[in-house]
């Protein structure tokens, strides 16, 4: 098993604009060799090559969070921010469109 | 519950029928676009150029049909499909063309079902069994290359419907180009393995380049991005090699009639049926 | 403390693997069982010796989860949750991953033999589907800390199950038809509910995923519609394949009730919001006037309308064969299995080379960004 296990791509988590004027939202995650794979995929996956929506893709362990629901019994609020900080996401909005 | 509610939304977006109709394709290509000849054009020649174009498209899509449930990845699964789907979609749109303009208002399933291997007019690259995912993933490289600059060509074509076809055509063949070359790329400089496997499809494929440049000045076209995806990947640019016979004259290898036979099966064995 | 998205998308970590600090002693001297791991026992234990007053939320973990699932709300990846509510979701989830990916099989066999290229198009788009659907569900069952390479593994080994119903063979292009129409049908039987499912991610997977498996059943029964409207010979190839699916269909929905030990702990949390034998009856009463609109026998000489009880009356599946094709023996295990883990080992130097390709990349960058 130690061959595929070397060659297990990692964890990605897709969030895709669905038309203009939302937000981008998490709708879940694929495994990517890389950045471009990533986006290649949550395309195919996540959009079915849908026109004209945006795709954001992040490697998972890139993501610090923090839980926002306060009675998460683990968490003080302020764990930490970076993932609620909209500069974290340093993707252009154009990426996407592939 | 607002994301669920913005999750609902984009669920929505994919609610559609016509998906069904044209592969992965969410609308008519050709909705209101005149189906008539224009004057200037000769109908058996736009036929030919459909059927061949439609035959490398339709083998194509066969192939790529096989890597169901056998590709290296879950999301690769999905990528191959939709490429297969696309193709499929070309193929149909472009036997429907030819059955309006040749005379014999053949439907799609005519075309596809019911001519033998001599009939056919694919290049016969499309046809080779699929070998490693560095084969498929190299032939899918030059003949998506090949039919967008081809498709690119033929947008200016003076039958709007070809056209028309041709105009979607450029966007799907786009996509499957880029995933090609990611791939060659990747494969080429992956590892030892990979690099080896890549560099033996390069020259496999390159054994059937003679036939490819023919119909439509694009040599040039495909030779650039053949040289720019080899470089990143560090193969060596396959040598281009002439090629007797070909497809596009019915010559095939022996690889057309067992796919031919797999495709028509069902259709030949009830050919009175309806499906 | 910075928490990776493992934590934030996954839950915490592999709950499985790590072995100390199983319970907690808390000021009020509640015992909580915990999802052990580095930082749930870190914090509980800083908890412990700071001894708050308000402390309510903090000892109350179960309660806490408890509440939320009384209240029909979602439990999401990060929330406590209790052990065997990890477990089974797992468990579960995973199986309907595995079920989606080894579904593929059987109709994608008949994809290159479709008879009508508007017909190859829709099953070429229907077995994509299924694997997006497995996408879906391996990408909710790695939130709670599973790995999909490692679930992979567990279904090529045989320690972990799919349905019963993908290996039984595919005789006849109208088998297509008819797994479109029962399988689907009953997929959707037992999906529906799902989309209510108190695990958010799988709940949300599951609104997807019913979407599209609608459109699947219509497929499926359209063909149908077609081919009874056909030849002779078409309308025979129908009802052999209602005959060889019908009562495999029935079994899709699991042993009978008094058979299946876990399902009233999964109702309770609400995983599960019908019980097998509920929605198998639901199936029938939904396929019944179908059969007829299509002109089909059901073969089952039990199948009858019951005025009092206003729903169906039907024969008991062969539970023996149910038994024998969950434990390995149907007629299409082996084969299954064996496409599956071919297609795995045969991708791995295609998988290698990425993640080589990958690391090369990335040191090329670093390179580049440090000259």
């Amino acid at each position: 098993m130690s061959d595929t296990i070397k060659g297990d791509w990692p964890l990605y988590e897709v969030f895709v604009r669905g038309k203009r004027g939302l937000n981008h939202v998490h709708v879940g995650s694929l495994h990517a060799a890389d950045d471009q794979m990533a986006l290649t995929h949550a395309r195919d996956l996540y959009t079915r090559r849908n026109e004209g929506v945006s795709i954001w893709v992040v490697r998972s362990e890139h993501i610090a969070a923090s839980t926002r629901d306060e009675k998460d019994p683990f968490f003080e609020p302020s764990a930490d921010k970076v993932y609620r900080h909209p500069t974290f996401y340093d993707i252009p909005d154009d990426v996407p469109h592939i | 519950m607002s994301d669920d509610h913005v999750y609902m939304t984009l669920a929505e977006g994919h609610e559609d029928d016509t998906r069904w109709a044209y592969g992965t394709g969410f609308e008519d290509p050709l909705h209101g676009v005149d189906t008539t000849v224009p004057e200037g054009v000769d109908a058996g020649e736009l036929a030919d150029v459909c059927v061949a174009l439609a035959d490398d498209a339709l083998v194509s899509a066969q192939r790529l049909a096989e890597w169901t449930t056998r590709a290296p990845e879950l999301e690769e699964e999905v990528a191959l499909a939709n490429i297969g789907l696309d193709l499929l979609g070309q193929a149909r749109l472009l036997y429907s063309r030819a059955g309006q303009v040749d005379g014999t208002g053949r439907g799609e399933d005519a075309y596809a079902y019911f001519r033998d291997a001599d009939d056919f007019r694919n290049v016969r690259l499309a046809e080779l069994p699929n070998g490693d995912f560095a084969f498929s993933t190299v032939r899918l490289l030059v003949l998506s290359s090949w039919r967008l600059a081809q498709f690119a060509h033929l947008v200016a074509h003076p039958d709007p419907v070809l056209s028309a076809i041709a105009a979607k055509g450029v966007k799907e063949l786009t996509y499957h180009r880029q995933y090609a070359a990611e791939w060659v790329v990747r494969l080429g400089d992956g590892t030892a393995e990979s690099h080896r496997r890549t560099r033996k499809a390069l020259e496999q494929v390159a054994a059937y380049f003679g036939e490819l440049f023919t119909a439509y000045d694009v040599r040039d076209e495909v030779a650039a991005v053949l040289c720019q995806v080899t470089g990143a990947a560090g193969l060596p640019m396959p040598v281009y090699r002439p090629l007797p016979g070909a497809g596009r004259a019915g010559d095939h290898t022996e690889h057309l009639a067992p796919l031919l036979a797999e495709l028509q099966s069902v259709a030949r064995a009830h050919p009175e049926a309806t499906w | 403390m910075r928490f990776g998205a493992q934590e934030f998308f996954r839950g915490p970590g592999q709950p499985f693997t790590i072995t100390f600090g199983h319970r907690v002693l808390l000021p009020r001297e509640n015992h909580v069982t915990l999802e052990p791991n580095e930082w749930s026992v870190g914090k509980l234990v800083s908890m412990a010796t700071t001894h708050s007053a308000e402390a309510p939320d903090r000892d109350g973990l179960q309660e806490h989860f408890d509440a939320t699932i009384a209240r029909d709300q979602r439990i999401e990846p990060r929330d406590w949750m209790p052990d065997g509510y990890r477990k089974t979701l797992i468990r579960q989830i995973a199986q309907h991953a595995h079920s989606e990916i080894i579904g593929m099989q059987p109709e994608g066999e008949w994809i290159t033999k479709a008879p009508s290229l508007r017909r190859k198009a829709i099953l070429f788009a229907k077995v994509q589907d299924e694997a997006g659907h497995g996408l879906y569900l391996y990408s909710a069952a790695e939130t709670l800390g599973a790995d999909r390479a490692d679930l992979t593994t567990r279904l090529i080994e045989g320690r972990q199950k799919y349905s019963s119903i993908f290996n039984y063979p595919t005789l006849s292009f109208a088998d297509v038809g008819v797994i479109g129409w029962f399988v689907d049908g009953a997929a959707i039987c037992n999906q529906v509910p799902l989309c209510r499912s108190s695990y958010g991610p799988y709940a949300r997977a599951m609104v997807r995923i019913c979407k599209e498996e609608s459109f699947h059943q219509r497929q499926g029964y359209e063909l149908l519609l077609t081919m009874m409207r056909g030849t002779d010979a078409q309308r025979a190839m129908v009802q052999d394949a209602v005959d060889r699916w019908w009562w495999p269909s029935l079994m899709m929905f699991g042993p009978p009730d008094d058979a299946s030990p876990n399902s009233a702990q999964s109702m309770a949390w609400k995983i599960k919001r019908h019980s097998n034998d509920e929605l198998r009856q639901r199936f029938v009463d939904m396929t019944v006037p179908q059969a007829d609109k299509l002109g089909v026998r059901l073969p089952d000489p039990e199948l009858r309308w019951n005025e009092a009880r206003g729903r169906h009356d039907f024969g008991t599946p062969d539970w023996d064969e149910l038994k024998r094709v969950i434990t390995g023996n149907g007629p299409c295990n082996d084969r299954r299995m064996e496409r599956r883990r071919t297609a795995h080992e045969e991708g791995a130097w295609v998988r290698e080379a990425a993640t080589a390709h990958a690391a090369k990349q990335a040191a090329r960058a670093k390179d580049g960004a440090a000259a």
